[in-house]
């Protein structure tokens, strides 16, 4: 085991999934959203896990939290068996889900706060250290008597990234963390992930769709495409990968007539 | 047990911020409640007895129906949203922390105001208990609050049974609904009202009869329709474990299917 905190081998995970074709008549079929996955992350590291729509990043998170059970193949956290033990392993793991919060909706921030506290059994000195330094770094101050439902998505985002880490968990997931979060927001989040890292030495697996989460934030990057593994190092060897195709994303500001694009070949 | 009662105590906390919004919500939830007894009453405005019962003994076996009720609603009502959360995905928020699941459903919105019925029950309950003219003996007196806490059991896994199925059947709530408030308003009068079919159902299937009309016709000194031996009435705590051990069972297995959302 060593220093390995994530371990997957060959993990698996596919849906039964059934559609309806007609009327009382269904198809199944399996979507294989994890397929034979397998790697390890040090502890301390901050890995990037990368990948289009419906790669199965979001999946493997699930699975590496407990909330999925593979459906094959070896998975520990922390040398747990996340779905096992899922509520032993809740105490040493952070989660942040960029499209769904883990914060009581109805309540103002500091209640879903108080309540870590007591629930996760955080002693108090630690807790108060804790809620101090998350509330100054991402800005929280004034938030923490709002309830939930009225923050703004990158407020909310904020918040729910200081309710994970309360507790001091060892791993933190992020799944897409910076999404819709405008360029200030992202760069604030970038800077206080990036001292998690260093100063408290949490290890760190982040999904993104934005290319400069990864640049800024990880030395290491995984790349998933339909459930599998396609590259695993270093981000400046995928660009070596990558070189093959490129997508050029314009967005413009007003519906304009489709150009025409002349291709010279690269 | 812990996580439920830090749950419970956080939304109570919060409840009590509007606490006129929460008198009216649990008055009217009293006031629901009572609209039963009401009618009882309207009843024995035209007759003597219902099924050869008085006023005093069906408000015994309506209260003793209401308070147990009441105490599984109150504590385990809330699981009725559970479904909500199956279907987009925020049951996923509930698994990452490091407690019980179905504490986190128990208590998720815990809603104080349905101390309204307990109440109202309670109320009807202590009414009968001082007009009725029972021979009290120690077994008696006993079979009392055991038959509630057992009562509250039985309901309670009825309430944590129908939230096992909501992991798969997108009604399970109503058909749950239709057991729980339907059982305990039948149960409201007595087993004497009913066809002997029915009657055998929610003893031998569907074991209502355990709840209060085995142990209250004892402590009436009534016999049961069905003839069955007297030991019966004290069967209550079995049944209810024998429940709650089931329902635990549906529960796990409603759970270990549960697969999250695609978002
Ligand atoms: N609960 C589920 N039931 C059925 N299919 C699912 C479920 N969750 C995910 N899938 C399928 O598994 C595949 C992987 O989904 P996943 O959410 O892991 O993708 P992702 O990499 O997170 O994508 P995105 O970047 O869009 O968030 C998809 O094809 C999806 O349709
Ligand atoms: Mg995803």
């Amino acid at each position: 085991m060593g220093t390995d905190l994530i371990e997957l081998d060959g993990v698996e995970k596919v849906f039964d999934v059934r559609r309806k074709t007609g009327f009382l008549r269904r198809e199944r079929h399996e979507v294989r959203a994890v397929d034979g996955i397998s790697f390890t992350v040090p502890r301390g590291e901050m890995v990037g896990y990368i990948g289009p729509n419906g790669a199965g990043k979001s999946t493997t998170i699930k699975m590496l939290t407990g909330i999925l059970t593979p459906s094959g193949g070896r998975l520990r956290v922390a040398g747990i068996d996340p779905s096992r033990e899922r509520t032993r392993l809740a105490r040493r793991i952070g989660v942040v889900f960029g499209q769904r919060t883990t914060l009581w909706w109805d309540l103002p921030l500091i209640d879903s706060y108080r309540l870590m506290h007591r629930m996760y059994r955080i002693p108090d000195a630690r807790y108060r250290e804790n809620l101090d330094r998350c509330v100054e770094l991402l800005e929280l101050g004034a938030l923490l008597d709002v309830p939930v439902r009225q923050l703004s998505l990158g407020q909310r985002m904020r918040g729910d990234i200081a309710a994970a880490l309360l507790h001091d968990p060892e791993v933190l997931y992020l799944d897409e963390p910076t999404i819709g979060l405008d360029v200030i927001s992202k760069a604030k989040v970038r800077e206080f992930l990036r001292d998690l890292n260093t100063q408290s030495g949490t290890t760190v697996l982040l999904t993104t769709h934005d290319l400069t989460d990864i640049e800024q934030l990880c030395k290491r990057v995984m790349v998933i495409d339909h459930g599998r593994l396609m590259y695993d190092g270093p981000l400046a060897g995928l660009h070596e990968v990558g070189e093959s195709e490129r997508t050029l994303i314009v967005d413009l500001e007003r519906e304009l007539p489709p150009i025409e694009v002349e291709s010279r070949g690269w | 047990m812990r996580a439920y009662r830090l749950i419970c105590a956080m939304w109570v906390r919060s409840l009590m911020a509007y606490r006129l919004s929460f008198a009216l919500t649990a008055f009217g939830n009293f006031a629901v409640s009572a609209f039963d007894f009401a009618a009882i009453l309207l009843m024995f405005s035209q007759v003597d007895r219902l099924g050869g019962y008085s006023l005093a003994e069906i408000a015994f076996l309506y209260g003793a129906s209401c308070t147990a009720f009441g105490l599984a609603d109150l504590s385990l009502g809330s699981m009725g949203r559970l479904g909500k959360r199956v279907r987009d995905g925020t049951l996923d928020t509930l698994l990452v922390r490091p407690a019980p699941v179905i504490a986190q459903v128990a208590a998720d919105r815990f809603g104080l105001h349905r101390i309204g019925r307990l109440t109202q029950g309670a109320l009807v309950l202590t009414y009968a208990l001082v007009i009725l003219d029972i021979d009290w003996t120690v077994v008696k007196v006993l079979t009392l609050p055991v038959m509630l806490l057992s009562g509250a059991g039985i309901f309670g896994a009825l309430f944590v049974a129908g939230a096992a199925f909501q992991f798969v059947a997108r009604d399970a709530a109503e058909v749950q609904n239709a057991f729980t408030y339907g059982g305990t308003t039948l149960l409201q009068y007595p087993p004497t009202v009913f066809a002997k079919e029915l009657v055998r159902g929610v003893t031998f299937v569907l074991p209502l009869a355990f709840v209060n009309w085995l142990p209250a016709l004892y402590i009436l000194g009534r016999p049961y329709p069905l003839d069955l031996p007297v030991w019966t009435a004290f069967t209550p705590p079995l049944v209810a474990a024998g429940c709650l051990a089931l329902a635990g069972l549906a529960w796990r297995t409603g759970l270990r299917s549960y697969r999250s959302t695609g978002s």
